[in-house]
């Protein structure tokens, strides 16, 4: 009775995820998934609690109790900090894979070592190692987006390092056969522990050569290997909610990484052993020109003429704080008739969709933000491309030069508009390490300063009645 | 799935039938969640991820089958750090996906 009850819920609840992952297509019926999803995770968790083998309740309340105590402040970090929350629970994910694995293992072996059939057996030594490694994988790249001190943002290369790298990870799945082979044997419990070591190793050396623009992909990868991590769990518990729920969630992170690998032309491989992003001593692309600086008055007469603006946000922007300029200046621009649009690049921001958030946060409606291939058709009817914190996604320089490590990468036409205004920090390259020609164009004016004090100027050329 | 250990130490030859079903059950979730993942919104990316972390806390019934159960306090300490973890999962990724879904408006 209470094994079909279990089924059901399980099957209630696998229904439930697979709803909310479909309302996800629209934004419109997206918060019917949010409800679809605790429906379903709360199926699952009372069923498994009202199993008769639940008799100790006092821990299960204390820990969930401890989950709400830390779970809530994390769900209310500002939203550029989304990428290292999305990291951490990532961390997390793998950190409860990897745990609940040593402990199925120790169970049988003190136990039942009957139980530690070969099938089981590799199951459970393949959820500690990508729990583990999804674990420290996932701590180190929230680390680097949270720009920890004694953690390097950009990437640390070393000779040899793909070769130690990949043979860190050789040794521990050499080392879980072993295991798998005998499971029982006196030294299995000391190679068990060398295995949970590799894996906590091989998370932490796989991260340190990657830099932040390859993070988006990192981060999709690692979404990927959290999902798996529950499946390997699914398979050691014989419980096929988890296999599941992990699938979905894999399948999801498998889809973000082609995406995200895509929108930079790069292969898995190239990510995660091409140390992209550290600064290129080539010689700069094409010859030098200088650049021409606008003032803040030509440029908001220049924009208020245009009867089509495209912004081109990105990172810069959020880093800036600009979002809310932005809203105003879109406000402003439209009350004239101006239509403007919101161009995205796939790996705008940090993580994939980063900059749709940080945008609809600043109350911009989603119907203005247009995806990368859908705008650029339009580009050589835009009249004004306005440029804010974003780079290489609108580097020229990705269609021709060969040598560029962002060669091959797509990337917004911003140059192809009639005008292009660019807001820019300082005269340094971008998270590429890369020259931009875009700024050194016939048609490009350049606007100078910490972008929300130029948006503040802009603003204000319109709010003070001296454009009409 | 306290069940599926009680199953798998008395009749081992049914349960390695049951492993072949649960290859099963991944492969064909695989496609479903390819299916249904490849016609998401590509503005609710950041979303979707926050809310498959948090479908994918599911683990937590596994922490809980562990930390409840009549077992040693070791593995039950694993077990209660395990879902403690899931925990946190659940609701901040429930929590901030819908907080974040509430800013996309039309107009």
């Amino acid at each position: 009775m209470t094994y079909a009850v279990d089924q059901l819920a399980a099957i209630l609840a696998t229904a439930l995820f697979i709803f909310s992952l479909y309302w996800m297509n629209d934004p419109k019926t997206a918060r019917h998934a949010v409800v679809a999803g605790v429906a379903g995770m709360l199926v699952a968790v009372l069923a498994t609690w009202f199993q008769p083998a639940i008799v100790h309740h006092g821990w299960i309340v204390l820990a969930i109790a401890a989950g709400f105590v830390v779970g809530v402040p994390l769900s209310r970090v500002p939203l550029t900090a989304v990428p290292q929350r999305t990291a951490l629970s990532h961390a997390f994910g793998g950190l409860a894979a990897g745990l609940v694995g040593t402990a199925e293992y120790f169970l049988g072996l003190t136990e039942n070592p009957a139980q530690l059939t070969a099938f089981r057996m590799s199951a459970i030594v393949a959820e500690v190692i990508l729990g583990f490694l999804t674990f420290t994988g996932s701590l180190m790249a929230a680390g680097k987006l949270q720009e920890v001190k004694w953690i390097p943002q950009r990437p640390v290369t070393y000779p040899g390092q793909n070769f130690g790298n990949v043979g860190v990870l050789v040794a521990a799945v050499t080392l879980g056969v072993v295991v798998v082979m005998h499971p029982t044997a006196a030294w299995s419990a000391q190679a068990f522990y060398a295995i949970a070591g590799l894996a906590v190793l091989f998370g932490v050396l796989l991260i340190i050569p990657i830099g932040g623009a390859d993070m988006p992909t990192v981060i999709s990868i690692l979404n990927s290997y959290a999902g798996l991590s529950a499946v390997a769990m699914g398979f050691v518990l014989d419980n096929k909610l988890l296999v599941t729920a992990g699938a979905l969630d894999g399948s999801s992170g498998l889809i973000l990484s082609i995406i995200m690998c895509r929108a930079m032309n790069r292969s898995f491989t190239n990510v995660l052993f091409g140390a992209f992003g550290t600064v290129q001593k080539t010689a700069a692309i094409g010859e030098q020109k200088a650049w021409k600086q606008e003032t803040v008055e030509g440029a908001a007469q220049l924009l208020e003429q245009a009867s089509l603006v495209v912004i081109i946000p990105g990172y810069g922007m959020a880093v800036a704080q600009a979002q809310h300029k932005v809203r105003e200046l879109y406000d402003q621009l439209t009350k004239r008739g101006v239509t403007v649009k919101f161009a995205i690049h796939p790996v705008a921001g940090r993580m994939p969709g980063h900059m749709n958030v940080l945008l609809a946060e600043a109350n911009i409606p989603y119907t203005a933000l247009v995806e990368m291939e859908e705008i650029n058709p339009d580009m050589p009817q835009c009249d004004v491309a306005l440029v804010i914190g974003a780079n290489d996604v609108v580097n020229p320089a990705a269609r021709y030069a060969k040598g560029s490590p962002i060669y091959g990468m797509p990337i917004i036409d911003a140059d192809k508009a009639k005008t292009v205004l660019a807001i820019k920090r300082s005269k340094n390259p971008g998270f590429a390490g890369i020259d931009n020609e875009l700024y050194v164009q016939d048609n490009t004016w350049m606007l100078f300063g910490d972008a929300k004090a130029v948006l503040n100027d802009l603003v204000k050329q319109f709010g003070s009645g001296g454009l009409h | 799935m306290i069940d599926g250990l009680m199953t798998a130490q008395a009749v081992p030859a049914e349960a390695a039938g049951d492993y072949w079903s649960m290859l099963f059950v991944f492969v064909l979730a695989t496609f479903i969640g390819l299916g249904v993942i490849r016609r998401v919104s590509r503005l609710l990316y950041t979303p979707l991820m926050s809310l498959t972390n948090a479908i994918s806390a599911i683990a937590v019934v596994g922490s809980i089958a562990v930390t409840g159960a009549e077992y040693p306090k070791t593995i039950r300490i694993l077990g209660a750090i395990a879902l403690f973890a899931s925990m946190t999962n659940i609701v901040s990724g429930f929590l901030i996906t819908d907080r974040m879904l509430k800013m996309f408006k039309k107009q």
